[in-house]
């Protein structure tokens, strides 16, 4: 046995210098003072400044982003979850990213195409300004290329499905690959980064297949037998509304390569409001059928479950609990809230109860 | 005060129960626009508020550093003391209510915020929101009536004790934020009746010893500290900042339930209660502040506690607009909306702490009329089944 002088213990200082740190700002932490002035410094929660919002199409617009320092980078084919705060209230929502990957300290962007009623994408495409902060996750997906690009490539996407696509294409990593894209959008000028899609099959980097719906009809997967004949022996990559991805994957298991296809479906779980719903209380493993006057609060207790609970009226927000996914309803008015995973949302149990099924975190 | 059911003249005897649920329609249409209003410009303002109040904060500790000069230390001490008012009342406060948590950031939610007061937050919400604003100025349920130790009400039983009342009543204004976290310990009685062996009750009191340790390390050690030749001005500093915020808040909440025209209720009176009768419960047991816009904001908005009252979970900067249309609302039903300046109301808490501190003065039996018969029955809208 040799005894060792441990090396100086810088981290462990700097844990010490934070704690002092700590203690000057109790009862609030450092970072919430830091934030006031450097929101992107490293170490700081991710977050990203809006630089610029450049329109595409008429109700499609890029987000030019600087993330933060604390960004890792992306894989083209990957999305970002982005948090913005829409009249008050923050919303969480998953975008493609759209830019090449370039060293961590550039801008990343996002596409957004405006869908009616969407609250979130009408906001960032129409209202958004340079400047707004908004906060980010790490990008995650595995609906990316494989390390070594495949020699022949196809691309089955639809309306905002490009977005994805987009982010491979513009990375070159298929500069040597034979590389076609069927692409289906209302009409011509809908087509969202449409020059630069013509632009790549001018030069002959890409084969386009346009497909403008509202005058020859929704693509048949079945036509890929006539459009790209060779498709089968393609590895593909599809994303676009559910309706074409569910019949992408009838269509390539039936031909027996179903491996060859890769799909993204965004909002892989709708949210369908009902009237009462199954109710999952996680960590203690609990789920309880709950009728849609039965309060969670109490749904949760008859079940054994060890709730956090106060005036049961509503006022006092001492039973308040992340719903995890889902969606509830608001005794007291009706309103309903929804969530995905991720979102942060929390809701008054006391006074909400299920509204299709739903999942707590206790 | 006598609780409203034994009052010779009872203020809602002129009330229907029918009338008393159709006010309750009309004050849950009201919460119902204003949630429905609830968007951007209230989000940016807790932001501005939050951040305000940071930065006047760091300023005012900055300013302190130097607080051997005379004039650094009354800029430095004046602006920490609006930080912390701030900081408790229009911040704490009302975060803690939930007031915000319809914004779903998790930085300024009820459930992850914490503040610069010696009693732990989850503590405070449980004592505060749980029991006073549910059973508010009903005697013998609501403990923020005199806080336990104190006689504001004919119907508390007179003991000797109370005779120091005016003076556990200064003491308790200077070291506010230590008796609240007594009374959310509910230390009095844990003390009194053993309760003290309990763990749950040993857990509480350590976070707020941690709490207690952390500002005192933070107040009177650290900043001295870092102020070099000024540690004894900047601790003197810090501590008359912390004095005056407690003086201030403790005036501002002894306004809200302790004047002159405010009601309280008896415990069987709650029984069956409907949401109508909370409702006007909560009318009548809280009394307003009148003053300035910025009166208001250092109260935390409490300056409208009729209007909290009703609705605690609305974002304060919302209490200054709908309180026209409430008080409108009390003169069409016939109630007395209570309302002063602070002064005025200050006074007339102070006077009933001075003279509840005394025994009941025996009064001449009223003139018994068979119309009136009011002071011995209490009304059947709020006793209900």
């Amino acid at each position: 046995m040799t005894a060792t002088v441990p090396p100086p213990d810088t981290r462990s200082f700097r844990r010490r210098l934070w704690r002092l740190a700590e203690t000057v700002t109790t009862p609030v932490l450092p970072s919430d003072y830091l934030d006031l002035i450097a929101p992107l410094r490293a170490g700081a929660e991710l977050r990203g400044r809006i630089v610029a919002v450049h329109p595409e199409t008429p109700d499609a617009a890029t987000l030019v982003i600087q993330p933060g320092r604390s960004w890792r980078g992306h894989v083209p084919g990957q999305y970002v979850r982005l948090g913005v705060d829409v009249d008050g209230v923050r919303q969480w929502r998953a975008y493609s990213v759209t830019s090449a990957p370039g060293r961590r300290a550039h801008p990343i962007s996002v596409t957004v195409k405006a869908i009616p009623d969407g609250v979130v994408s009408n906001h960032l495409v129409r209202r958004l300004r340079p400047g707004t902060i908004v906060q980010l996750d790490q990008a995650r997906g595995d609906f990316v290329l494989p390390q070594r690009a495949p020699s022949r490539v196809l691309f089955l996407t639809a309306g905002s499905g490009i977005t994805p696509v987009a982010g491979m294409l513009r990375s070159g990593a298929l500069a040597g690959s034979d590389v076609v894209l069927v692409h289906s959008a209302p009409t011509a000028a809908d087509v969202v980064f449409g020059a630069e899609l013509r632009g790549l099959a001018e030069r002959g980097a890409i084969r386009l297949i346009e497909r403008h719906t509202e005058v020859e009809g929704l693509l048949d997967v079945a036509e890929l037998d006539t459009l790209v004949p060779d498709h089968l022996e393609r590895q593909t990559w599809a994303c676009g509304p559910l309706g074409l991805l569910d019949a992408a994957e009838a269509h390539w298991e039936v031909r027996g390569h179903a491996a060859r296809l890769h799909t993204e479906r965004f909002r892989p779980t709708v949210i369908t409001a009902g009237d009462g719903g199954t109710v999952t209380f996680t960590r203690s493993s609990v789920t309880v059928a709950a009728a849609g006057a039965t309060p969670l609060l109490d749904a949760g207790e008859n079940a054994g479950v060890l709730m956090p609970s106060g005036c049961r009226m509503g006022i006092c927000f001492g039973c308040v609990l992340p719903l995890r996914q889902g969606a509830v309803r608001d005794l007291r008015n009706g309103q309903l809230t929804t969530a995905l995973p991720g979102d942060g949302v929390r809701v008054q149990t006391c006074v909400s109860a299920a509204a299709g099924p739903c999942e707590l975190e206790i | 005060m006598t609780v409203m059911q034994k009052k010779a003249d009872n203020p809602i005897a002129h009330l229907t129960a029918e009338d008393i649920e159709t006010l309750g329609k009309e004050l849950d249409a009201i919460r119902e626009r204003i949630i429905a209003s609830r968007g951007e410009r209230d989000a940016a303002y807790i932001r501005k508020v939050i951040s305000t109040q940071r930065k006047l904060e760091i300023g005012s500790r900055v300013v302190l550093l130097f607080s051997l000069f005379p004039p650094a230390w009354i800029v430095g001490t004046a602006g920490l003391s609006v930080a912390k008012i701030l900081e408790n009342m229009e911040i704490g406060h009302n975060v803690l209510h939930g007031q915000w948590d319809w914004m779903r950031d998790p930085k300024i939610h009820s459930t992850s915020w914490e503040w610069d007061h010696v009693a732990p937050a989850d503590q405070w919400k449980q004592s505060h929101n749980e029991l006073h604003h549910r059973y508010t100025n009903v005697v013998g349920k609501d403990n923020d009536l005199g806080y336990g130790i104190m006689r504001v009400d004919e119907d508390q039983p007179w003991h000797p004790a109370h005779l120091g009342q005016p003076l556990y009543n200064f003491l308790n204004a200077c070291f506010f934020e230590y008796g609240i976290a007594a009374y959310d310990l509910d230390l009095g009685n844990k003390l009194k009746d053993g309760g003290h062996k309990d763990p749950e009750f040993r857990r509480r009191v350590r976070a707020v010893g941690r709490k207690i340790r952390r500002q005192f390390l933070k107040d009177y050690l650290l900043f001295p500290v870092l102020s070099g030749p000024s540690f004894l001005h900047t601790l003197a500093a810090n501590f008359t900042a912390n004095l005056v915020r407690n003086l201030w808040s403790h005036s501002v909440i002894m306004c809200g339930h302790f004047p002159d025209g405010v009601e309280t209720f008896e415990k069987t009176s709650i029984e069956g209660e409907t949401r109508g009768e909370w409702y006007v419960r909560q009318m009548l047991g809280s009394a307003n502040i009148s003053g300035s816009r910025l009166m208001h904001i250092m109260t935390g908005n409490l300056s409208f506690q009729i209007e909290h009252h009703l609705f605690p979970d609305l974002p304060s900067n919302r209490y200054q607009e709908i309180a026209p249309e409430i008080r409108a609302l009390f003169d069409r039903y016939g109630l007395k909306y209570t309302t002063g300046s602070l002064p005025r109301q200050v006074f007339s808490a102070w006077r009933k702490v001075f003279r509840l501190a005394l025994p009941n003065r025996r009064q001449p039996a009223p003139p018994v009329t068979p119309l009136d018969d009011s002071a011995d029955h209490p009304t059947p809208a709020l006793v209900a089944a």
